[in-house]
């Protein structure tokens, strides 16, 4: 009975560490909330002067707003209270290229001057100015915007990661051969295994080695950067997988993987398949919309449950400014420690489902000839 | 007026995606008390199913955050 106690402790120490650092999180999530609204107060203190009714109206807190402006793509990253990192612009324009800091813009508030024209960031949307400070619809859309956001910088630092983690595991097994990991490897061979057996083995079979590395990668991208999501501060907090043109390429890969392992049988299941001959005006169009709406959902459940997770823990932080009341705190915070635990298990339950549907759909593309007496 | 409206879509979604979600859960674990040692297999097999009805409802909220503007 002592192994199962000692679990029992150690189990209990993790679970606190784990109440700890979420706790920690989620303070630091009420306080990066704490200056926006500072600032809003600032800017309608400003207006005051307009008219009594439309400073009444500003004061006014803009919950969707505040969560869009978190989950939305961003110029620049923030760090702690005024203090952001500011990323770089690349535009391609009709007349060449153009690259300077986001911070050039001062949040939106200024023009910057170009080399070709003037630009201003309107809700991380960058637009191209004349003389008078009018926007220039017909001039913005001829830019191609390569700017290293918020989100493209935090896919560098996933990569970066996954990058460190794996190489160091890697060496480890060459150094070591065969034999037992240890430190990271030891905690990592357990999961590469789960994708093998439980992802892979069961719904790709005998050929499963052939697609193990693209299933690791999405699996390994997918948890990193949820994960990386769900941090508030500074190396995470942008929120990569809840991004549509994120999840829209990892969907493309699968598709693509799907499409060219097809075999005979999986195609004649799309030009033939077993109805009477009169259906198939009606059952060709439905197979082929069928190969497009597999990739479409997956891209759209990532999406989704990812911005869903991040809204619904923002909504329970607004909640404190809505009733501008720090007793409501006392509700939200350990609400929000609540989702944020929830939130970890969605990260790894995304990143499986994604992988395990990509075998799927894979294993049906690679599909043998059944014999005929299997018809049914 | 269209917020509202939104917010009533993403409910009705959520109702759906409730009684599907429950379903499958409460038969996976009628399944598991059976046989408890096809749990593994079970819960697999559950968290799939229940990927296809949230993914149905998602759709749906999805639909109501872009109604919402």
């Amino acid at each position: 009975m002592t192994p199962i106690t000692n679990r029992f402790s150690a189990k209990n120490t993790v679970k606190a560490a784990i109440f700890f650092i979420l706790s920690l999180i989620t303070i630091t999530q009420v306080m990066a909330n704490e200056p926006e609204v500072a600032t809003t107060n600032v800017t309608s203190d400003s207006v005051a002067t307009a008219s009594h009714e439309e400073s009444k109206h500003e004061e006014k807190f803009n919950t969707s707003e505040v969560i869009m402006e978190h989950i939305a793509d961003a110029h620049d990253w923030h760090l702690w209270g005024h203090t952001s990192f500011h990323l770089p612009v690349i535009l391609y324009t009709d007349k060449g290229l153009e690259i300077f800091s986001s911070g050039k813009f001062d949040h939106g508030h200024a023009v910057h001057a170009g080399k070709y024209y003037n630009y201003k960031n309107v809700h991380e949307h960058i637009k191209i100015v004349d003389a008078a400070g009018n926007i220039d619809e017909a001039a913005s859309s001829h830019v191609i915007d390569f700017s290293i956001t918020k989100n493209v910088a935090s896919l560098l630092v996933a990569f970066t990661f996954l990058l460190i983690i794996f190489i160091s595991v890697a060496n480890g097994y060459k150094k070591r051969g065969i034999a037992a990991p240890k430190g990271l490897g030891a905690w990592l061979e357990p999961i590469i295994l789960f994708v093998r057996d439980d992802i892979a083995r069961p719904n790709l079979g005998d050929q499963y080695h052939r697609f193990m590395p693209y299933l690791l990668t999405v699996f390994f991208f997918i948890w990193m950067n949820n994960v990386l999501g769900l941090v508030p501060f500074f190396p995470g907090g942008a929120n990569v997988t809840g991004n549509i043109a994120v999840t829209l390429v990892l969907a493309v890969f699968t598709f693509i993987l799907t499409n060219i392992n097809g075999t005979k049988t999986y195609w004649s299941h799309v030009f033939t398949p077993h109805v009477p001959g009169w259906l198939y005006p009606l059952m060709i169009p439905v197979e082929i919309i069928g190969l497009f709406t597999k990739p479409f959902a997956l891209m759209i459940r990532l999406f989704a449950n990812i911005t869903a997770g991040h809204i619904l823990v923002l909504s329970l932080v607004c909640l404190i400014f809505i009733f501008k009341s720090m007793m409501v705190a006392s509700v939200s915070v350990p609400f929000v420690i609540f989702i944020s635990v929830i939130e970890l298990l969605v990260a790894f339950i995304q990143a499986f489902i994604f992988t395990i549907l990509s075998a799927l759909y894979i294993g049906m593309a690679l599909e043998k000839p059944h014999h005929e007496n299997e018809h049914h | 007026m269209t917020g509202s409206i939104a917010a009533i879509g993403a409910g009705l979604a959520a109702i759906g995606a409730g009684l599907g979600i429950g379903r499958i859960g409460g038969s996976a674990m009628e399944g598991m008390a059976r046989q408890p040692e096809a749990a593994n297999k079970i819960q697999t097999a559950m968290l799939i199913a229940a990927a296809f009805v949230e993914a149905v409802s998602l759709f749906a909220v999805v639909v109501a955050l872009l109604g919402n503007g």
